[in-house]
């Protein structure tokens, strides 16, 4: 690209953008609502999976300990259970401890109060990292000398983890289509300028110019569309995301639900829209303008 | 690239076959000179737009071999079809001029996509105007001329990035018999400013009274290659 051409092709593709006004409004307005449905079905899927997070965090095993372990194996034992894959902590509950807790959760059950802790068992409480592996980490924690029972969520943390993979697969399947229909719908609108520029586009051709040159105008129009309706959305998504959290946090049903501040996802949400914007912008152009070099 | 010795044009046993079976040239050779004045007319379907085609590079031969002002455009990779095609003008018979821009900017425009800077346009148009005999036209646009000028504003194109070759395309075709003697005149008056110039065209006056060579096409095969006036059969546009 020539030094003096760069000027001339940001012109071009600015007044080809302006002379196709209704159609570039069409465009902006296509990528905008394109990337803030992604957008919000990605934060959607953010949200899901940060409270997933919190879920595993909370997500805790119960090995009890069997009845004729000294003081010392049960050190022991911490040790071992600590050491198993995927295990973040072990923490041990006497069954005094547990008993108390027990009588907490059942505050007006007058009759569990007489209750000798002797019926419980000592037990470690266990987190884990990863819930996708709880079964091998449960099979481990059994096998272990010492541990006479188990007592695991298994099917929860099976159906927490089914909801994530099914948002996972919807989120990717929503994005990847919106993604081809922003890419059809800026390509047609650059096709319309091309088709209405096509002659100009032969005279280009018979008198020498490049494909290069003829290209690079109409792809600063796509870049500038692109990059228009990613500005436009990505704030729109911020105001659309503040009204939600706004809305989650001063609902009472909705209270458990930590919803991300946008403070911590603005630099990604910006950075994929504007590449997303770009891309779908660009390639948009590319597609258009590709029949017209072929001769 | 190789450089054909004294010949700018050289068409060497071409045959070319459309993709539908259509054979528009069987076998054709012809060399045409630096600095020649070529008449090259023949009936409808003749075959002399693909000849034009072929010199143009937008079709390659099937058999036989072109060359244009040093290039082979058989095989001719895409990267040297636009450096081939800035040693030629081309004219056509419906002007191809863009309404919305100016007599100026028409010229401004293909200077442009040439990688000629305003700098060098600013330069050039008003030389080429004035040679056309347009230059108070330059801020005119083309709706605002007539027929006669609109051609001129298309040969100044044609002129503009200083091409060795002109090939005119019917220029004549949709102008009266005098406008048409008057472009006449000045497509020759290009030519002696050592422009080589091959006019296609259907109008027998025009070409006999010129007295330049005529390459009579018929069928996809030289008829004649002669100097002065159409020898053969009546010309059908």
């Amino acid at each position: 690209m020539g030094k003096h051409n760069f000027g001339y092709f940001v012109h071009e593709g600015l007044s080809n953008m302006f002379s196709h006004g209704f159609m570039s409004f069409a465009a902006i307005g296509i990528t905008v609502a394109c990337l803030l449905i992604m957008g919000t079905f990605s934060l959607v899927a953010v949200n899901a999976n940060a409270l997933l997070a919190d879920l595993e965090q909370e997500n805790e095993i119960l090995a009890f300990i069997e009845e004729d372990c000294t003081d010392q194996q049960i050190k022991a034992l911490e040790k071992t259970l600590g050491a198993v894959p995927n295990v973040t902590s072990v923490t041990f509950i006497s069954r005094e401890e547990a008993m108390e807790k027990f009588l907490e959760d059942y505050p007006d059950e007058e009759y569990f109060k007489d209750l000798d802790p002797e019926i419980l068992r000592d037990r470690f409480s266990l987190k884990i990292d990863d819930l996708e592996l709880i079964s091998q980490t449960v099979e481990q924690v059994r096998n272990t000398q010492g541990i006479g029972g188990i007592n695991a969520y298994e099917d929860v943390a099976g159906g927490f983890i089914t909801v994530r993979n099914v948002a996972s697969v919807v989120c990717i399947a929503l994005i990847a289509i919106l993604f081809i229909v922003s890419l059809f719908i800026i390509s047609n609108t650059i096709r319309l300028t091309t088709f209405d520029r096509r002659e100009e586009i032969a005279i280009m051709r018979m008198v020498g110019a490049t494909n290069g040159f003829i290209r690079w105008p109409f792809v600063y129009e796509g870049f500038l569309l692109g990059l228009l309706g990613s500005t436009i959305a990505f704030f729109l998504q911020w105001m659309l995301y503040e009204a939600v959290s706004k809305g989650v946090s001063t609902n009472d049903a909705l209270q458990l639900i930590d919803v991300v501040p946008f403070q911590q996802l603005w630099k990604p949400v910006a950075l994929t829209f504007g590449c997303a914007g770009i891309l779908i912008g660009v390639g948009g152009s590319l597609s258009a303008i590709r029949k017209y070099l072929q001769v | 690239m190789v450089e054909s010795e004294s010949a700018v044009i050289e068409l060497k046993d071409v045959e070319m076959t459309y993709e539908n079976g259509t054979k528009a040239v069987r076998g054709i050779s012809l060399r045409i000179r630096p600095g020649e004045f070529v008449f090259l007319v023949g009936p409808s379907g003749s075959g002399k737009s693909t000849i034009i085609k072929l010199l143009t590079g937008e079709v390659e031969p099937s058999v036989g071999r072109v060359r244009v002002n040093g290039f082979s455009t058989r095989n001719i990779s895409e990267r040297q079809i636009p450096l081939m095609r800035r040693t030629l003008g081309v004219i056509f018979q419906d002007f191809r001029l863009i309404d919305k821009k100016t007599v100026y900017d028409n010229l401004a425009f293909v200077m442009r996509a040439v990688g000629a800077s305003a700098r060098e346009s600013r330069q050039r148009i008003p030389y080429v105007l004035e040679l056309v005999g347009l230059e108070d036209k330059a801020h005119s646009y083309p709706n605002e001329l007539s027929g006669g000028e609109q051609q001129r504003v298309a040969i100044a194109r044609a002129l503009v990035n200083n091409p060795d070759t002109i090939i005119a395309d019917e220029p004549t075709g949709n102008l009266d018999p005098e406008r048409s003697l008057e472009l006449m005149d000045l497509l020759v008056k290009i030519n002696e400013l050592g422009t080589t110039m091959v006019v296609v065209t259907h109008e027998k006056d025009l070409v006999d009274r010129f007295g330049k060579r005529v390459i009579t096409i018929d069928s996809g095969r030289v008829i004649n290659d002669s100097v002065g006036r159409y020898v053969g059969g009546h010309i059908h546009g």
